[in-house]
């Protein structure tokens, strides 16, 4: 783990200090993207809810919450290992950092899993959007087109979520490798946690907007 | 208690809030709120975001500068959904 | 009011350039590797250059079209293509990242008196990414072109054209990031790399330009990436998210694509608002006034040009309540615009004018850009909307502000710091004889528009009623000539690299920090990091006259 006497100080910046609050600035920079990047679904969500309340609260209830509460779990505690993590490596105990790293991967990945079993269990229901989606509505006000809408929004929302939990996990190795090669710097650990804390912000919304959809 | 020592049992309060917030919030979703579910939920999930970004996020120690860049990215996105559904909301 | 254009005084400058960033490394690698902003922008200044004059044949092709009523060039088919491909080019590979990418990477460190920017490597990225936009855009259209114009509005894109969308729309995609990478990199650059003594109102304010154009970059250009990423899908898979037969709103794809698409226009002018502000107090040889509303206004510009998007969409089935609101907030963004024009007008009065090229391209710009803006009025205001929707007034419009407004802002940017980029001067009877062909082959080209679409004529057709044809073939004249007025900087631009006189480090005498380094600067750009203690634009504390 590389120390402040050790951070190797890019030519453009007259100390590491003005390095490290210029790469926290960057990547909150980023995040702001991402909340923009993300919010076009969530206008389109916003809008077809509006239109198609019955419907979507039809098709809200062919996920499963229990499975989508557990994965909520997951992911928060992820976020709690994430900050030991970051916490570790402010503290310059390496190992620590890697052990909470790897809980945070396994925590991931325990999500992906689950999201890929309800996804299967979507497949063989007949419930991805296009050509083989087959859904019979029990009233009048559920029109199938509608809830194709929705579980259209439900894949794109959550498969992009998942995308960029795809992305942190690798990042979370890529740490874990530069760590055992003295290559990390805590600013680097520091910004991967703040890019994992946003994606789970972005599931504490997408899990009611998506999941508990009128009562039951 | 040392500075870090601290952020340990800040760090565990969060999470344990989180917890009882997403019991809360499917709780909610099994009574019968009528119109006031959707509000509610939001409300709750605000309140869990809030938590993340200020202790887990750092955003309670950071710049000024940080927390500005953090509130104008909530707020564009607010621009583009109320600009938005301000048409859909109105048509005849 | 002094008005002078005497010639300029010959002086004997070194046969070798000094070391500098040009000369530091020969090699493809690097170029192509290299972390210097400077490099990068002059790899972006080729690039664009590039797209431009692409973009600039498919104008050409269908101006030459237009010349007779039933177009005996083309095939709708084709015509259509050629109009979508001039849009997507000069949009998305031109306009948005002409100034920032190369006046705003060139001048951003120099100006605040940093080594480089924040990011190095994201810079580097962000012109490969857009070149691979760039390759991928530009291979949709040559196998098969785009119909859709480049507004790509559904369900005529994801359900109807046979054209490369996917392509077109994926190198849009692609090239996006390149923006949101630039826009970042400024906004942590400005913020946390200024020189010591250099606060805000102390910053140029083409800094502050660039600011404000980077602030709208990082957080309009996702909502395009998601926009044209929905549009994909629903194309590929067809399910519809925009499309009514299957449940959707077209109007969603709109509201999605103008919230990125109005304040663009904002990216592709603030710029050149930054661009006049720093040519005109140096070729009127005083401050400019107002400088702290001149700040202000980019900040109001960038912000207030996030709210009118609705004004794209009067007529579209929009709510006529939605309407109102986007019509009302339209006057608004008018008034920061307007501002500037007023306190660029005001530092001209009583100041010390000399007419070179810089000077010429940002007296171009003031006077045109206002036309432009001023119609741009009369747009907002919903009952003329309706009637000159979707005809040539609108395109003249938006060409008077992109063409006569950032264009010539670009020229002006290009022709001020050349000295300093290239350490060379170029020849000044060519770059005034230039401007004077584009601003009155410009005029020939758009002006005309107006009235075709005063009297109905609509956009995007490939024919016309007999009676508009004689202001179609004045339009096309005009084109020709422009074309010829943009072709010549090309020339005596890159003649002058290998035969200009070589220029010293403040060619014009100007204020400002990029100017205390030699010409062209040296890698690092400064051997020491400078201290500001003086208010900016201190041109009265300087000799009259403005060239070495």
């Amino acid at each position: 783990m590389q120390t402040e006497h050790t951070d190797i100080l890019e030519v453009q910046f007259e100390d590491v200090e003005q390095q490290r609050s210029t790469s926290a600035l960057g990547m909150w920079i980023f995040l702001c993207t991402e909340i923009m990047f993300f919010g076009g679904l969530f206008l389109a969500y916003c809008e077809y809810r509006h239109l198609h309340p019955e419907s979507f609260a039809a098709a809200s209830s062919r996920l499963d919450w229990m499975l989508g509460s557990i994965n909520t779990a997951i992911l928060l505690t992820s976020s709690l290992t994430a900050a030991l993590a970051v916490r570790a490596a402010t503290l310059r105990s390496a190992g620590t950092m890697r052990f909470f790293l790897g809980a945070t991967i396994v925590l991931g990945v325990a999500f992906l899993t689950i999201k890929g079993f309800e996804y299967h269990t979507d497949y063989q229901e007949g419930l991805i959007p296009g050509a083989s989606f087959t859904y019979s509505a029990s009233q009048p006000a559920v029109q199938p087109r509608e809830v194709e809408m929705f579980f259209m929004l439900y894949f794109i929302m959550t498969g992009v979520h998942a995308f960029h939990m795809i992305v942190g996990i690798v990042a979370f190795f890529i740490l874990i490798s530069k760590s055992l090669r003295n290559t990390l710097t805590v600013q680097t650990v520091e910004n991967t946690g703040l890019y994992w804390h946003f994606v789970d912000v972005l599931w504490i919304f997408l899990f009611p907007l998506l999941y508990l959809v009128g009562h039951h | 208690m040392s500075q870090e020592a601290a952020s340990i049992r800040s760090y565990l309060a969060v999470f344990a809030a989180l917890m009882v917030l997403l019991g809360a919030t499917v709780g909610a979703s099994l009574l019968d709120l009528g119109f006031l579910a959707l509000p509610v939920a939001m409300a709750i999930a605000s309140v869990k975001a809030f938590l993340v970004a200020a202790i887990f996020m750092h955003l309670r120690q950071s710049s000024s500068l940080i927390r500005l860049i953090a509130c104008a990215g909530l707020f564009w996105l607010g621009i583009m959904l109320m600009l938005t559904m301000s048409d859909i909301l109105t048509r005849v | 009011m002094n008005v002078s254009t005497q010639p300029l005084p010959v002086v004997t400058e070194p046969r070798h350039a000094p070391p500098n960033y040009l000369n530091d490394g020969y090699s493809v690698r690097s170029w192509l590797l290299t972390l210097d902003h400077k490099r990068i922008a002059i790899l972006y200044m080729i690039s664009i250059t590039l797209f431009f004059f692409i973009g600039g044949a498919a104008a050409v092709l269908f101006r030459v079209h237009l010349l007779t009523p039933t177009g005996a060039l083309f095939d709708p088919g084709t015509y259509n293509k050629l109009f979508t491909i001039h849009g997507v080019v000069m949009v998305f590979f031109f306009l948005i990242p002409s100034i920032p990418a190369v006046m705003g990477n060139f001048l951003v460190p120099l100006m605040i008196g940093a080594k480089d920017l924040a990011f190095p490597r994201l810079n580097l990225a962000s012109w490969y990414v857009y070149m691979a936009g760039g390759t991928l855009t530009g291979y949709a259209a040559i196998a098969g072109g785009i119909d859709t114009g480049w507004t790509f509005y559904t369900p005529y894109s994801t359900m109807f054209s046979n054209t490369n969308v996917i392509a077109a729309a994926t190198g849009v995609f692609i090239t996006g990031f390149s923006s949101i990478l630039t826009g970042l990199n400024f906004i942590a650059t400005i913020h946390k790399m200024r020189a010591p003594g250099l606060t805000w109102f102390r910053l140029p304010l083409f800094i502050w330009a660039m600011y404000a154009t980077s602030v709208i970059m990082v957080l309009g250009t996702p909502v395009l990436a998601m926009t044209v990423s929905l549009l994909g899908i629903e194309r590929i898979f067809h399910v519809g998210i925009f499309d009514p037969a299957l449940g959707g709103d077209p109007l969603l794809f709109q509201h999605l694509f103008w919230f990125y698409s109005h304040p663009a226009v904002y990216i592709m002018i603030l710029p050149s608002m930054g661009v006049v502000s720093e040519i005109i107090p140096c070729f009127a040889r005083k401050r400019p006034f107002g400088y702290k509303f001149i700040a202000m206004a980019s900040v109001a510009i960038a912000m207030l040009g996030f709210f009118v998007w609705g004004h794209h969409m009067f007529v579209s089935g929009q709510s006529m309540y939605g309407g109102v609101v986007f019509s009302f907030l339209s006057f608004f963004v008018a008034i920061p615009s307007a501002v500037k024009v007023f306190n660029w007008t005001a530092t001209l009065h009583k100041g010390s004018i000399s007419l070179q090229t810089p000077m010429l391209y940002a007296l171009g710009f003031i006077g045109l850009f206002t036309f432009g803006g001023l119609t741009g009025l009369f747009l907002a205001c919903l009952g003329v909307d309706i009637h000159v929707t979707g005809t040539y007034f609108i395109v003249a419009h938006f060409h008077y502000i992109m063409v006569g407004g950032a264009v010539m802002g670009y020229l002006g940017a290009i022709h001020f710091w050349w000295p300093k980029m290239t350490g060379r001067v170029y020849s000044e009877f060519w770059g005034r004889i230039s401007a004077a062909i584009i601003f009155v082959g410009f005029n020939l080209t758009f002006f005309p528009q107006f009235i075709l679409g005063y009297l109905g004529m609509p956009r995007r057709y490939y024919a016309y009623p007999p009676e508009f044809q004689v202001l179609n073939v004045m339009s096309t004249a005009g084109a020709s000539i422009l074309g010829l007025g943009f072709l010549l900087p090309l020339i005596y631009l890159l003649w002058s690299l290998k035969y200009g006189k070589r220029a010293g480090p403040n060619y014009w005498k100007a204020t400002g920090l990029e100017w205390t380094t030699q010409s062209p600067p040296e890698t690092e750009n400064f051997e020491t990091t400078p201290e500001v203690v003086s208010e900016p634009y201190a041109y009265e504390f300087m000799e009259l006259g403005n060239a070495d």
